[in-house]
């Protein structure tokens, strides 16, 4: 019996931490959120030398052939940092190809997505988390049409993995004709969504392996686990933050950090997040290793962190007095990553409902 | 993270399975306040012969004799909540007293005390708190004024559960009157027969007295009664406290708790519809279900530590914290599933479960102070895990 990391897998996370500390400094968070044109293409190098596009894809293909656990810590490490590269895709979509992808597709993507040559995004939402304005794919002879919206990464992925309707899967090339593709502008500048419109795109269906609707829930709860660890990620930089803060602030001629009213969030902030580190390492672990029981996990750390992370975002600009809410302590980017986090795949009762449902507690 | 069972491991967990399988109709509990009934101390012996009880206390002092190992600890204790059977003790005798003893006992205290204690022959209170000692212990009162072999003990103690049952008490007592307050206590052991000891039940709004007050006026306790020596008795209170604030947090109890539950969601009905039917209710179920598998992982995360000889740093401090409030939570949410129903109280042909979640809920607000008030657990949390200053003492005028 081992609950914890391995020393492989903590070295790991810190030396993705330390690329992330050059690489995507607070001064380059700020560039890529005031520049809508910025794919954040040196970022995303500095993570292809770290060989992270490859972390979930087979060796056979050129990846790491890691697990979802391996891939959570990385996804909490780019919570930290508040990386403006969209994690999901770059996990999500070998995940997809290798469940239900033709040997042909794996060999024709894998080994392009493993290099960090191509990037790729799902467009599951609708799917997953129910259709908004109307949205929806349909497919019909191998032409997909309709629109699918909040695919992160979506912009400029050359590859992207589409769920119609049904919940069949499908493989579009960036470049196809008649797929469009808008900026969905948001509140967390350090990921940008898009919104896709297909007219009788050409697709090709993913049926290999076990396909359907499985292969979706898979998807659906990495998704979900990989959130919930950037959620993570993120509320630990803001407490970080505001136990930094609490020690340096001084009025009444004390530091704010010794009064009980102060020192006392701070604590609660803690109190709430040590313990979910414990179950993002299990969902993570779950995924791979006891596949019975992963969705549930999942679902728990995807809503559960979201609830713990909205109470960590306020409590932690409170701690900071007035300068918690200005542009120039930058905390807001921690602030409205985990509010996006919160969202996308579901928002907490979504997820809590489908909870109840697959333990069968309700219909 | 392996969660897999060794197979030495698995084969112990399936002993522990077929001994509960095969003791059924032996389950007698002995937890609360009562004293021990003749079943509760057989099924006691029982556990302790096959070493579920006083696993790790050593045979010369009447339990188990095995060596530590919190691993098969926590088999244990999982397969007795899935099993729903009852488990040994877990009175203040046992999980505060003997491991003091243990530690800094004489000889001639241990083997006294610790046999009769473990088998519940000899049940105990504990002397801690006083109407001006609460978060502030080391502030007590209560003094000890020597006299000739023996102290004269005067003061008042409160929130002393089992007094009005036990036959002894561990008692901090001030004897040390001119040292600082935290040198000047000493630990003591006394039978609560000795003349000048009066009991006052504490009635509190669950409507029973869970707690006592009780009164010393001038009783004589011999010298050679105090443990680990004279003026080290917060020292060696401080050394339990830990085993006090373990105890709380205990997740298993707490599952246990969720499962009924959910029982209950499932089979209670309104208008017709079962009440986890009813999105709102089913939404807050699974909201503590998640607060549950966290705490119960990071259960798992402190065990891990431990079997490295690791610190569990802030895993471990926060367990008290979030488990006792997660248990007022799951009462709270059964008392407005059962809505009407959930207010009735005492007795009655419409009682549910004979008004315990009523009684928890209103129990467990006491136990989010016991053991040290949720509020200096967060003076813990920020001071020791974070690292932010004390709160400046006031100058003394």
């Amino acid at each position: 019996m081992d609950f914890s990391l391995t020393e492989d897998q903590r070295m790991m996370q810190e030396s993705l931490s330390r690329t992330l500390a050059e690489a995507a400094s607070l001064d380059r968070i700020r560039r890529f959120a005031g520049d809508p044109g910025d794919r954040g293409a040196d970022v995303w190098a500095a993570l292809t030398d770290f060989g992270l596009p490859g972390i979930v894809i087979a060796e056979e293909y050129g990846g790491l052939g890691l697990t979802l656990l391996d891939a959570a810590l990385m996804s909490e490490a780019l919570g930290r940092a508040v990386t403006p590269v969209s994690f999901l895709g770059a996990v999500l979509a070998p995940l997809a190809l290798r469940l239900a992808g033709s040997s042909e597709q794996q060999s024709r993507w894998l080994p392009r997505l493993a290099s960090g040559e191509v990037t790729a995004a799902v467009a599951i939402s609708e799917a997953v988390a129910g259709a908004r304005d109307g949205a929806g794919v349909t497919a019909s002879g191998g032409k997909l049409s309709g629109k699918a919206l909040f695919v992160p990464g979506g912009l400029g992925a050359e590859l992207l993995i589409v769920a119609d309707t049904s919940g069949a899967l499908h493989i579009v090339e960036g470049g196809a004709a008649g797929l469009t593709r808008e900026i969905m502008t948001g509140i967390d500048l350090t990921r940008r969504m898009a919104e896709l419109t297909f007219d009788q795109v050409a697709a090709e269906p993913l049926t290999g392996g076990q396909g359907g609707q499985g292969v979706l829930a898979r998807l659906r709860d990495a998704g979900w686990v990989l959130l919930a660890a950037d959620t993570l990620g993120a509320c630990d930089l803001m407490i970080e933050k505001a136990v930094a803060y609490a020690k340096e602030r001084k009025q009444f001629g004390r530091v704010i950090g010794s009064f009980q009213a102060v020192k006392h969030l701070c604590a609660e902030m803690a109190a709430e997040l040590e313990p979910c580190r414990s179950l993002v390492w299990y969902a993570g672990y779950a995924f791979d290793a006891a596949p019975e029981e992963a969705s549930l996990v999942a679902a728990h750390a995807k809503a559960h962190l979201s609830e713990v992370s909205r109470f960590i975002a306020r409590t932690a600009t409170e701690v900071h007095g007035g300068m918690g809410i200005t542009d120039l302590l930058g905390l807001h980017f921690w602030f409205k990553r985990v509010g996006l986090n919160r969202q996308l795949l579901g928002g907490p009762e979504r997820v809590r409902a489908l909870a109840a449902q697959m333990q069968g507690l309700t219909a | 993270m392996d969660l897999r069972l060794t197979p030495e491991m698995e084969a112990f967990r399936d002993e522990v399975r077929d001994f509960l399988d095969q003791h059924k109709d032996r389950y007698a509990p002995g937890a609360g306040v009562e004293r021990p009934r003749e079943a509760a101390m057989e099924w006691q012996a029982l556990l302790i012969d096959n070493g579920y009880a006083a696993r790790t206390i050593p045979k010369a002092y009447g339990g188990y004799g095995a060596e530590p190992d919190i691993l098969k600890s926590r088999i244990i204790a999982e397969a007795f909540t899935a099993a729903g059977a009852p488990r040994g003790f877990a009175n203040q005798g046992i999980s505060m007293l003997v491991p003091t003893l243990l530690e800094v006992g004489s000889e001639e205290q241990k083997t006294r005390w610790i046999a009769p204690t473990l088998r519940g022959e000899v049940v105990w209170c504990q002397g801690y708190s006083e109407p001006g000692a609460g978060s502030d212990l080391a502030n007590l009162q209560t003094k000890g004024v020597e006299d000739g072999e023996d102290f004269l003990i005067s003061g008042q103690k409160i929130w002393t559960s089992t007094a009005a049952q036990a036959d002894m008490i561990f008692c901090l007592v001030r004897t040390e009157l001119q040292a600082p307050k935290h040198d000047g206590i000493s630990y003591i052991l006394f039978p609560m027969t000795t003349p000048g000891i009066e009991v006052r039940p504490l009635k509190t709004m669950t409507g029973s007295a869970e707690f006592n007050e009780v009164f010393f006026t001038d009783v004589r306790v011999p010298q050679s009664a105090v443990v680990g020596g004279r003026g080290r008795g917060w020292f060696v209170a401080n050394a339990t406290l830990k085993h006090e604030r373990g105890m709380l947090g205990d997740p298993n109890a707490t599952e246990a708790r969720f499962a009924a539950l959910i029982d209950l969601m499932k089979s209670e009905t309104v208008d017709g519809q079962r009440l986890i039917d009813n999105p709102v209710m089913a939404d807050r179920l699974m909201q503590l279900q998640a607060r549950l598998m966290t705490m119960k992982f990071n259960g798992l995360r402190t065990l891990t530590a431990s079997l490295n000889g690791e610190a569990a740093g802030m895993a471990g401090m926060v367990v008290k914290l979030q488990g006792c409030e997660l248990n007022h939570q799951i009462a709270a949410l059964a008392i407005d599933a059962l809505g009407e129903l959930g207010v009735l109280y005492e007795d009655g042909p419409h009682l549910r479960a004979k008004g315990s979640w009523q009684r928890n809920y209103m129990f467990d607000l006491g136990l989010i102070i016991g053991g040290g008030t949720a509020q200096i657990q967060k003076n813990i949390i920020s001071e020791r895990g974070l690292g932010l200053p004390r709160e400046p003492k006031l100058a003394v005028v």
